[in-house]
């Protein structure tokens, strides 16, 4: 046997193979080898004692930035941010300067990744060339170097003909096609969420059925070709009506997936109030009803992955007037805490439920074999101390961008340790 | 409302003039007591007072305007202070100067009040957290345009008295409109009834929630109504094609002769300005009678005179008084 390493006394939670107990976590070769009672003396131990051992957690929707504005984020700083986030996966969106679009920008992003050697780090590639939502781009060559699904993230695919044919094209590769549902012609010039703030801060409003609108198309198209291998996912969807699309689809069986983020969970339309672009967000930040529905929809077992759509940019851009800065918020390094405020301390999942959602479930969406700690896996883990309380600094993130708006906010659950492929690549100090 | 039999005591504690959705009832009757204070300045043979002698006033203008750039200029003139003109057209958005370097610029070469005029909502929120002067809003985007509620209802005032109970209509492009917004919180802190009157199309999201009623016709409304404020279309802001025409739009919004008729015979005509004859108004009806439009610009200059004072008096940390005579 290679280098070994055992995590002992830990509660560990696989919920693929239904362990919910305490015991002990052998790695050897990079790789699982034992989920139990381990005897046999180890040289290199972890005593996860009083903490959650759980298989490496996966955002399926992350910005790094690179190529094109390093200066906001670059791979090796967004590995660090993730690992410190106890994420020993994540899924990079296309939405770069020039986008993901062909196989050779795939493999930069692989490249940049392994030169980083914190995370895993997969990609997106365009649907369309430029994302322009006109010209379908080489999927089959993207997915051929690697690319775990397709999306124009950032900009919905406009044209229902174009979304048609990519829907129908990508069942020859078997990979998501994933899209940020937004009508452009309904969204307009909106910047936050069109409702009672919007009307009394005088900002354009992004109406929630612009991102309805969208999805009920889609999932029309979904519904249409579904006898192949089709697969659809939402991404992170914000509004109650989507939630009742979304439930109506998969009461049809069909084959159609969706994702959630904090903000969407923690923050409403009035965190805009004073013109705070930490909070100018798309899809934007809605309202309390949508927020109990998101819940509901977690609750019920809708949503399939719990993501960060994690998205830096300059303080400098930021500064700017709400009409004028740019949309996102980072939350990689606080996402775990956030979604245990979220969703554990009011009872809408368990510790499993929860780890389910981000590992097991959004590795299946990407079709890649992580999330769990079966046997022979590559060891991805993540030791989590679920009693730490502490206050959210974001002057600490790894991440070379501090848009955060959750900054001094009292959270409870602490990433402890992170391990890739049986190398600690991230320790709590 | 101040509590009564309780005499002055109250101060003045704002620096900045963001917004009317911010202030009381209180402070809005106390700026306006200050305004009906200075008009006499206004009267008198050599137009200036020294309160604002040494001081330095910023019109710092993001978009087109001359009416609301020349009163302040003139508001802050009669107060004796020097005024810089900074028009800075279309330079707003990600290109050039970003709004908050432009400020700090300005804060370099030592200005006492800006008085900003911008096309995003917030952009005055914006610039008062970043820099020491006073920030008088003269218009964002289409959030807030406080002087213009101000000199709004110190017209009213002056005309009928008080407005409570007063019944006003405000017609045109709610959506789009920072002087609707502005009349809104103004006119129904002070006990008015106000109704929005204009196309579905032009009304904002979740209007119910706002402290007015709506209508979607003016035939409905023009009888009910001691005030009525028409509101300029702007071409400029309109997105698409919310109404089919102008023709349309003047035969249901127009404020005409004919629709006069069925008004109030005290009713008071309002208009912003600058004026679109023949579309939201007659000329007939805009130099009628009825008309206070003219008035409006001349109380436009005291209302700015005392705003320009109070933030003035609340940034010295001197507790703001009225000077009469």
């Amino acid at each position: 046997m290679g280098d070994e390493l055992l995590i002992k006394n830990g509660h560990v939670i696989d919920p693929a193979n239904k362990i919910n107990r305490k015991c002990d976590v052998l790695i050897a070769d990079e790789k699982f080898v034992e989920v139990g009672h381990v005897k046999k003396p180890v040289a290199n131990v972890i005593d996860a004692t009083g903490k959650l051992v759980v298989p490496g957690l996966i955002d399926i929707h992350v910005h790094f930035r690179e190529p094109g504005d390093e200066e906001e984020e670059t791979i090796a700083s967004g590995s660090a941010a993730a690992v410190a986030g106890g994420f020993t996966s994540v899924v990079c969106m296309p939405n770069t300067t020039p986008p993901i679009e062909d196989e050779t920008d795939v493999e930069y992003v692989h490249r940049k990744a392994r030169k980083a050697r914190k995370t895993h780090v997969y990609t997106m590639g365009a649907i369309t060339k430029g994302r322009e939502g006109i010209e379908l781009a080489e999927m089959g060559f993207m997915a051929q170097a690697g690319a775990v699904g397709f999306t124009d993230d950032g900009n919905g695919v406009q044209d229902v003909s174009v979304m048609l044919r990519a829907l129908k094209y990508a069942q020859m590769f078997n990979v998501v096609i994933a899209q940020h549902c937004q009508d452009d012609k309904l969204a307009g010039k909106g910047v936050m969420n069109a409702g009672y703030y919007s009307t009394i801060l005088g900002l354009p409003g992004l109406d929630p059925l612009a991102e309805e609108a969208m999805l009920w198309r889609d999932i029309q198209l979904v519904k249409k070709i579904k006898a192949g291998t089709v697969r659809y996912h939402a991404q992170h969807i914000s509004t109650a009506g989507s939630v009742e699309l979304i439930r109506a689809a998969k009461k049809q069986g069909l084959p159609v997936t969706c994702e959630a983020t904090p903000h969407h969970l923690l923050l409403t339309e009035k965190c805009c109030a004073e013109y705070d672009t930490n909070y100018k967000v798309n899809p934007p930040l809605r309202t309390q009803k949508d927020i109990e529905a998101l819940k509901e929809a977690i609750a019920d077992g809708l949503v399939d992955a719990l993501v960060t759509d994690h998205a830096p940019h300059l303080q400098s851009e930021k500064e700017l007037e709400f009409l004028a800065a740019p949309f996102g918020l980072i939350g990689m390094e606080c996402a775990l805490p956030l979604y245990i405020k979220a969703l554990i301390e009011p009872g809408i999942l368990d510790w499993p439920g929860l780890i389910r959602l981000m590992t097991e479930k959004p590795a299946k969406i990407i079709g890649v074999d992580k999330g769990t700690m079966t046997k022979g896996r590559q060891a991805d883990v993540t030791i989590i101390d679920p009693n730490a309380e502490y206050k959210i600094d974001v002057s600490a993130f790894r991440s070379k961008s501090k848009n955060c708006p959750y900054n001094g906010w009292s959270v409870k659950g602490r990433v402890e340790t992170t391990i890739v492929g049986g190398e600690i690549r991230f320790s709590h100090e | 409302m101040a509590e009564k039999g309780k005499t002055r005591e109250f101060k003045w504690q704002r620096k900045h003039l963001l917004g009317l959705r911010e202030l009381t009832a209180e402070e809005i009757t106390y700026l306006l007591d200050t305004a009906q204070g200075f008009e006499e300045i206004s009267a008198r043979a050599v137009k200036k007072a020294p309160p604002l002698r040494g001081k330095l006033v910023v019109n710092l203008f993001f978009e087109d305007s001359t009416r609301t750039r020349n009163s302040f200029a003139l508001a802050a003139n009669r107060l004796s202070a020097d005024v810089v003109e900074f028009t800075k057209k279309d330079s707003s958005v990600s290109k050039g100067e970003t709004l908050l370097d432009t400020a700090r610029n300005l804060e370099a070469m030592g200005i006492d009040i800006v008085v900003i005029r911008h096309n995003a909502g917030g952009a005055p929120t914006l610039l008062s957290k970043y820099i020491n002067a006073c920030v008088v809003n003269a218009g964002d985007g289409f959030c807030e345009h406080p002087t213009q509620g101000l000199l709004d209802v110190f017209t009213i005032r002056k005309r009928k008295g008080s407005l409570k109970g007063l019944k006003i209509a405000i017609v045109g492009d709610i959506s789009h409109s920072r002087v609707a917004r502005s009349d809104m919180w103004a006119m129904t802190k002070l006990g008015a009834e106000v109704t929005f009157v204009g196309p579905p199309t032009l009304i904002p999201p979740k209007v119910d929630q706002l402290p007015v009623k709506v209508s979607y016709s003016l035939d409905d409304v023009i009888e009910k109504v001691d005030v009525i404020n028409m509101l300029r279309i702007q071409f400029e802001r309109l997105g698409g094609n919310p109404f089919p025409s102008v023709r349309e739009y003047s035969h249901y919004f127009g404020l005409t002769v004919e629709r006069m008729k069925r008004a109030k015979p005290d009713i008071l005509v309002m208009h912003p300005g600058p004026i679109n004859r023949g579309l939201e108004i007659e000329s007939e009806v805009a130099d009628g009678k009825n008309s206070v439009i003219l008035q409006q610009v001349t109380n436009g200059v005291t209302v700015r005179m005392a705003t320009l004072f109070l933030v003035n008096q609340a940034a010295a940390g001197k507790p703001a008084e009225i000077q009469n005579g």
